[in-house]
């Protein structure tokens, strides 16, 4: 079997995967890294979105091959250390979640958009989220606590994908 | 509170959840106790520790006290003993417990509990139904524990009961003097438990957790990528496993190239299963085994199976539609309700009659996690018995052993069950199918197996809302009032019982409200089948019923809220002391306070329009108004949607209003453009390519208000979603003069933007 590698959250990990296998199965199955999640398989709902080099990618459909070398960032590697990411305190102190599983998906997605745009508009955040379901429907949550990540960010937070993607 | 001290919660919090990791063993392992003690104790109290040496007394034979356990160093562990699905119970349930308890929130961490009904009640969620169930009992377990702090506090301090007060987790006397429930922990779980009758639990205005915002309790593990559902199992050597079923619901496989199967890279085997041919436990089907997801999803795609279809779905929607059809105007054979006199009011000339052919669909669950199960099936495992353990996002855990019984021969003690977090469910994980493919797999592998469902699986394999049709007749008489009011539903039957969901009662409104009503019913047989979908049946009448009366209320010119009041007439409880019975007062109450709020009666710019809807279902009283605007295309913007709700007083007020704004969206979302149809039992949809759900541009904003009535509470996952769909409806009525009496919107023409 083919051997690839990737840097996923900072750390080489190298994967005996094939070639066809898509990004979030490696990252569940082969990793253990469980926060990414499946809804779909067809880049529909948004659910297993990470970053790749910075990019918000939907998982189920990047396939591991076509990565080989890159950098991948997954909602495990989202926070510095212990120091929550701005997005994350917002969504504890907003309540986003309902059921939850869609939100790790949302917060990755949200983390490329402010990486990019550090102030949105609302149709900023429409556009960018508008790949991510939610089917509890906590989407206005979810627009409120981009501002208010936004609004921390701007007062000093230093994103790792960020630097990433300048490397 | 500031951000330093949130931070602070979520570095205690983070703590907390590496505790949970090492603790969990430990914990099953006393899943028994009641105040059971941990063992760090402060120096005043080291002399009694020491001669009480074994402090993981169990206190509390029966349910009393199986919830709490606080510790000496102050952390007070809650157990949750339900399932959390996304309304927030495993959050409120124990904050209702804390509030009584006399505990502060900080010092309080929130564990699921083993399932064990004989220990916890029972432990089931579902129906909007646990706030209510439990509310007596959380808040006993939590003022019991109190009475045996301040009990503890009395010996220790050497004063009476009645100078302790018990708040902040500590027992306060009148001096100030004051011992923490940490320092006092040991000793309180010696004391006698109060007979419940005793209790006194504290009045509203005394509350200082009931009624706050309080963020969900799994709110860190979820934002930082923690294992918390079921799809996130992991069990050492476990395989992973898809299974597959005949598209027509009900075929069986008669041969399949699992030859060819066996052979791709990844899959450890792959074979027939014959099932029991029901279809809430295990239908015929072929398992697909393999070392990781990707595998046996990829195995699936190149199954070719010949089906036997003989006794499968033959269901058609168009078919459906056209016997429901027929039926427009006429009475169905079974009778509802014949009050009054409907015929002399419908043929009265003077009077105004109305009739119409109200139109809704199958919908799918759609939950964002796929149905899975991790199952580890051991043969001859323990004392030469069998056993089972297992992993399930279910509502109703202990719904799986009759099946686990009834397939395996398992007794309750053979399985061990344990409840994860559910990535949504809306009453779809409540049978049992996933579970028992998943054990029967673990058995024949005979090793741990993660069945995951690909999301095609999932669409096609629900347990659909039902559709159905209702035809309509109201007559309203010179003075605008409405005087009768005719309804004929047409639900669905499979294997001759109504599904979940297709039901239309003597008690929906208006006709205990009215002197002249008739209601009966035509059921269809289908093979498809159907189960609870957030409100079932409620989800579908309100659309009819709220949508007719303001078509009725337009041709008599009345303004639609007036009508509505009109109706309810002055308060009565139909059914004083059952709160699931309509209080006209409280239903008066939510209109006026939607239409208030919502500045009903302003006018609206061309081609906008405002929409009014009530409801109640789910023991609530619920109103909601939709400002909506459409273009000539159809477009259509929903604005803002404006709701008053009255379920007594609110537990969590973040939970209450996420669930409210979650259900106008999902409302919202199912009536723009969800249907599920069948083709000679085939559903026709398969993922989210061709069954939409609503995205972030298309929500309107939630403005919600509460009517915190001195009822007692209620829960709230349903009952602000049945009046969605009228009140959008009613709006694009007002916009544009159009008539909605289909679902979905998309059937109409409308494209929501």
């Amino acid at each position: 079997m083919p051997r690839y590698q990737l840097t996923i959250n900072d750390t080489q990990r190298e994967l005996d995967v094939e070639a066809d296998m898509p990004l979030l199965w490696a990252l569940r199955d082969e990793l253990g890294l469980i926060g990414t999640k499946f809804g779909c398989g067809i880049a529909q709902c948004g659910a297993c979105t990470v970053q790749v080099n910075g990019v918000a990618m939907r998982s189920c459909v990047v396939r591991v091959s076509d990565i080989n070398g890159q950098a991948v960032r997954t909602i495990e590697g989202l926070a510095d250390g212990d120091r929550l990411h701005p997005l994350q305190q917002a969504w504890i102190e907003q309540d986003v979640a309902q059921c939850g599983y869609c939100q790790a998906g949302q917060i990755m997605s949200a983390a490329a958009l402010l990486a990019q745009n550090p102030d949105p508009s609302d149709a900023d955040i429409d556009a960018a989220m508008a790949g991510n379901y939610c089917r509890c429907g906590t989407y206005n949550r979810i627009r409120s606590a981009i501002h208010s990540a936004s609004q921390q960010m701007n007062a000093g937070w230093v994103d790792a994908a960020a630097e990433e993607r300048s490397a | 509170m500031s951000g330093n001290e949130r931070i602070r919660q979520i570095e205690r919090a983070t703590s907390r959840l590496a505790l949970d990791r090492r603790g969990f063993l430990k914990l099953s392992s006393i899943a028994g106790g009641g105040l059971v003690l941990a063992s760090v104790a402060p120096a005043a109290l080291q002399a009694q520790q020491a001669a009480d040496a074994d402090l993981a007394v169990p206190v509390a034979a029966a349910q009393l006290n199986a919830f709490i356990e606080v510790a000496t160093d102050g952390t007070i562990t809650i157990y949750s003993a339900n399932a959390e699905m996304g309304q927030g119970i495993k959050t409120a349930l124990p904050m209702i417990i804390a509030e009584e308890l006399g505990a502060r929130w900080e010092d309080v961490r929130v564990l699921q509990s083993p399932v064990d009904e004989e220990e916890f009640g029972r432990q089931a969620a579902g129906g909007s139904t646990t706030i209510p169930r439990t509310w007596d009992q959380m808040r006993t377990m939590g003022a019991s524990a109190r009475e045996m702090f301040i009990s503890a506090g009395a010996l220790v301090m050497e004063v009476p009961r009645t100078e302790l007060k018990a708040a902040d987790s500590k027992v306060t006397h009148t001096s100030g003097r004051y011992m923490t429930y940490g320092q006092l922990a040991t000793l309180a779980a010696k004391q006698d438990i109060p007979d419940p009758d005793t209790l006194k639990f504290k009045e509203r205005q005394d509350y200082t957790i009931i009624g706050t915002s309080v963020s969900g309790v799994d709110n860190l593990a979820i934002t930082t990528g923690l294992a918390l559902f079921g799809i996130d199992t992991r069990v050492d050597a476990m395989l992973y496993a898809a299974y597959h079923k005949c598209p027509a619901i009900g075929g069986t496989p008669v041969q399949a190239n699992l030859n060819k199967i066996k052979k791709l890279p990844g899959i450890v085997d792959a074979f027939i299963v014959n099932g029991n041919g029901k279809v809430e436990e295990l239908l015929d089907g072929i398992a697909i085994v393999g070392t990781n997801t990707h595998a046996v999803f990829k195995a699936k795609q190149q199954l070719e199976v010949e089906w036997d279809e003989s006794a499968a779905s033959k269901d058609s929607w168009t078919a459906l539609k056209a016997q429901g059809e027929s039926l427009h105007g006429k009475r169905g054979p079974e009778l509802v309700i014949d009050k009054g006199d409907v015929n002399a009011a419908f043929s009265d000339t003077d009077n105004t009659t109305l009739e119409a052919f109200y139109e809704f669909p199958f919908v799918a669950h759609l939950c964002m996690e796929p149905m899975n199960c991790t199952a580890s099936y051991r043969s001859g495992g323990v004392f030469g018995k069998d056993t089972v353990e297992l992993w399930i996002p279910t509502q109703m855990p202990a719904r799986a052993y009759a099946p686990m019984q009834a397939l395996f021969g398992l007794d309750q003690d053979q399985v061990t069950i344990h409840q994860m977090r559910l990535g949504g469910s809306f009453g779809r994980r409540v049978y049992s199918e996933y579970i028992c493919e998943a054990a029967e797999i673990s058995k024949r592998m005979g090793a741990p197996v993660k069945l995951t469902w690909t999301r095609e699986d999932d669409m096609q394999h629900d347990f659909y809302r039902v559709g159905g049709f209702q035809s309509v007749k109201a007559a309203v008489n010179p003075q605008g009032q409405l005087v009768a009011f005719e309804d004929h539903f047409i639900g669905m039957q499979r294997n001759g019982r109504p599904v979940s969901g297709s039901r239309f009662a003597a008690t929906e409104f208006p006709l205990q409200n009215i002197a002249n009503g008739y209601a009966s019913k035509t059921m269809l047989d289908i093979g498809t089948p159907c189960g609870p979908w957030r409100a079932p049946g409620s989800n579908t009448t309100a659309f009819v019923v709220q949508s007719f009366l303001d078509e009725v209320a337009n041709a008599a010119e009345r303004d639609y809220v007036e009508f509505l009041l009109e109706i309810l007439g002055e308060p009565r409880w139909f059914e004083p002391g059952n709160i699931r019975s309509l209080n006209t007062g409280r239903a008066a109450d939510v209109i006026r306070l939607a239409a208030e709020q919502s500045g009903w009666g302003r006018s609206m710019p061309d081609g906008s329009g405002l929409g009014f809807s009530f409801y109640f279902c789910h023991a609530a009283h619920v109103a909601e108004v939709a400002e909506v605007s459409v273009d000539g295309e159809r477009n259509l913007t929903v604005h803002k949607v404006t709701v008053a709700v009255d379920v007594g007083p609110i537990v969590n007020m973040s939970g209450a209003t996420s669930q409210v704004e979650g259900a106008v969206i999902d409302g919202l979302s199912t009536m723009a453009g969800q249907k599920i149809t069948m083709t000679n039992g085939r559903i026709n949809q398969s993922n989210f390519n061709d069954y939409r759900v609503l995205r972030m541009p298309a929500t309107p904003e939630v403005d919600i208000h509460f009517i915190q009535s001195d009822y007692s509470p209620t829960g709230l996952g349903e009952p602000a979603l049945p009046p969605l769909a009228p009140a959008v409806g009613n709006a694009i009525y007002a916009a544009n003069g159009h008539r909605v009496r289909k679902m979905p919107l998309s059937e109409e023409g409308y494209t929501l933007v």
